[in-house]
């Protein structure tokens, strides 16, 4: 018994004093820089600056092969930080994109070609006949976005329609690669007209499986006075898009829309979150009447 | 000389250590998507593996035996190897950090890899002499060795092959290396 116990301690301890001489000898500098940038991250591992997470990118800011303004989720702020931590001076930081839904077919809208009753999922309903709207191109209303979102920024509206907080989006783009239907996409935060349909069928099939559709009327093209909005072509059919280095937010097409479906948001300066206990009767800037305050 | 060489044979091809008596499949289906990492995982598995069977043999000898504690055995040999990971690991971060990345957490994961526990006990067991045992480790440690590295130049091609969809990845991987398995059954006959 006692030779068992001396035994093992005898060899556990020759064992320790070997790693503990080791770990001396063989100790690796890690940059301090490494661990400070890493904390000023904001810690989403989005991926969107093209590393596996927030730390493989902050050891690359160190070793310095890439620039500092690729968080996208961190803005200016972070962009700021981690300029003063590796000693750079500030240059003008990208301008932030923000997420915008491209649909505008909720459950008042759009017709319906069944009703769903599956797993609370886009991809799921995708798979059936192409979700249960007419309409195969538009949201399905399921909140895989929802889901996605690392940073708690799209709710579900009234009308099962995703509601984005411009607020909390940080650009990082999960849910634009989470959405079956790809109709987000993200859009510099200046850029406040937006086409809100995704639908490629003609017009007459377009109105009939949705009641703001484009109907391919081409008005918005003739009477756009840069030229930045257009009906383009492609393989599958036709739809109005706006060019927006061109877009200047005048809105003319927006007046002449017949449908509606190109409109022209307030400029985003506050979160919905915030604004919820709002009580004078006028909605504030940056208010998209989603519905979710009332 | 020559019963070295038997050993040697018989540890590599016929008794393979992966193949033959499934022992260390962790590492073997975890680091065999890239050929480079399979390689450096198979040289940290030799030198480990080797070094550890000559200390746990020392062990067993000079101590355990002398002091008639055999009862021991497991979690003296399991403090052996824990320590001697430990140390590679400290060795490979200063000296060759790409390989250090690339193994990732499976370099920790010799630790507890049954393999180098197994040839451990197997040594005792078969009850060979300092070199035997020498011979014996090698044997399997480029045993297990050959067997990542061939497994690995499958699974590149496997990524570039047309597999159905419910097979891809993890199941056609189990299917292959059981085909490997078959395959060194083979050399039974060899000795």
């Amino acid at each position: 018994m006692i030779y068992a116990v001396l035994s093992l301690a005898v060899l556990g301890a020759l064992f320790g004093i070997v790693l503990g001489v080791a770990n001396k000898k063989f100790a690796v500098e890690v940059d301090s820089r490494v661990e400070a940038v890493t904390k000023v991250l904001p810690g989403a591992n989005c991926g969107n600056c093209g590393f596996p997470g927030c730390s493989g990118y902050a050891e690359a800011i160190v070793a310095g092969t890439v620039s500092l303004d690729a968080c996208t989720p961190g803005r200016e702020e972070v962009y700021h930080k981690i300029a003063a931590i590796m000693g750079v001076a500030v240059g003008a930081a990208k301008e932030r994109k923000v997420v915008q839904l491209l649909c505008k077919g909720g459950r008042e809208n759009a017709a319906f070609l069944y009703k769903y009753e599956g797993v609370q999922d886009c991809h799921v309903a995708a798979a059936m006949f192409k979700g249960p709207k007419v309409c195969s191109y538009g949201c399905l209303g399921l909140g895989s976005c929802v889901q996605a979102c690392p940073f708690g920024g799209i709710q579900m509206g009234a009308d099962q329609l995703p509601v984005i907080d411009y607020e909390l989006c940080s650009g990082c783009g999960v849910c634009v690669n989470s959405c079956p239907q790809h109709v987000l996409k993200l859009v510099e935060v200046s850029h406040l007209v937006h086409v809100r349909c995704s639908n490629k069928e003609k017009g007459k099939q377009a109105k009939e499986a949705c009641a703001v559709a484009c109907i391919k009327c081409k008005l918005c093209e003739k009477n756009c006075p840069e030229g930045a909005i257009s009906v383009v072509a492609d393989a599958e059919g036709s739809i109005a898009v706006i060019d927006y280095t061109k877009c200047t937010n005048c809105g003319i097409c927006v007046e002449k829309c017949p449908t509606r479906v190109i409109e022209k948001m307030l400029p985003l300066t506050t979160s919905f979150v915030q604004n919820k206990d709002f009580t004078a009767g006028q909605p504030p800037t940056g208010c998209q009447h989603c519905g979710l305050c009332q | 000389m020559r019963e070295m060489l038997f050993i040697i044979i018989g540890a590599v091809l016929i008794n393979n250590i992966i193949l033959a008596q499934f022992l260390g499949v962790c590492p073997f289906l975890g680091v065999s998507k890239k050929l480079s990492s399979a390689i450096g995982m198979g040289v940290a598995v030799t030198f480990v593996l080797t070094l550890a069977s000559l200390i746990t043999w020392l062990v067993q000898i000079c101590i355990l035996n002398r002091l008639h504690i055999e009862y021991l055995q497991t979690i003296a040999f399991i403090l052996v190897i824990a320590s001697l990971v430990q140390f590679v690991e400290m060795v490979m971060r200063k000296k060759t950090p790409d390989l250090y990345q690339s193994l990732g957490v499976y370099l920790p994961l010799i630790t507890t890899n049954c393999a180098v526990l197994g040839v451990a006990i197997i040594n005792i067991q078969k009850s060979y002499t300092f070199m035997q045992t020498f011979a014996n480790s090698l044997g399997n440690a480029l045993g297990f060795t050959l067997a990542l590295v061939l497994f690995a130049g499958i699974r590149e091609r496997l990524e570039e092959a047309d597999v159905p969809q419910s097979l891809k990845g993890m199941p056609i991987a189990l299917i292959t290396a059981a085909l490997m398995s078959i395959a060194f059954l083979g050399f039974s006959g060899l000795l």
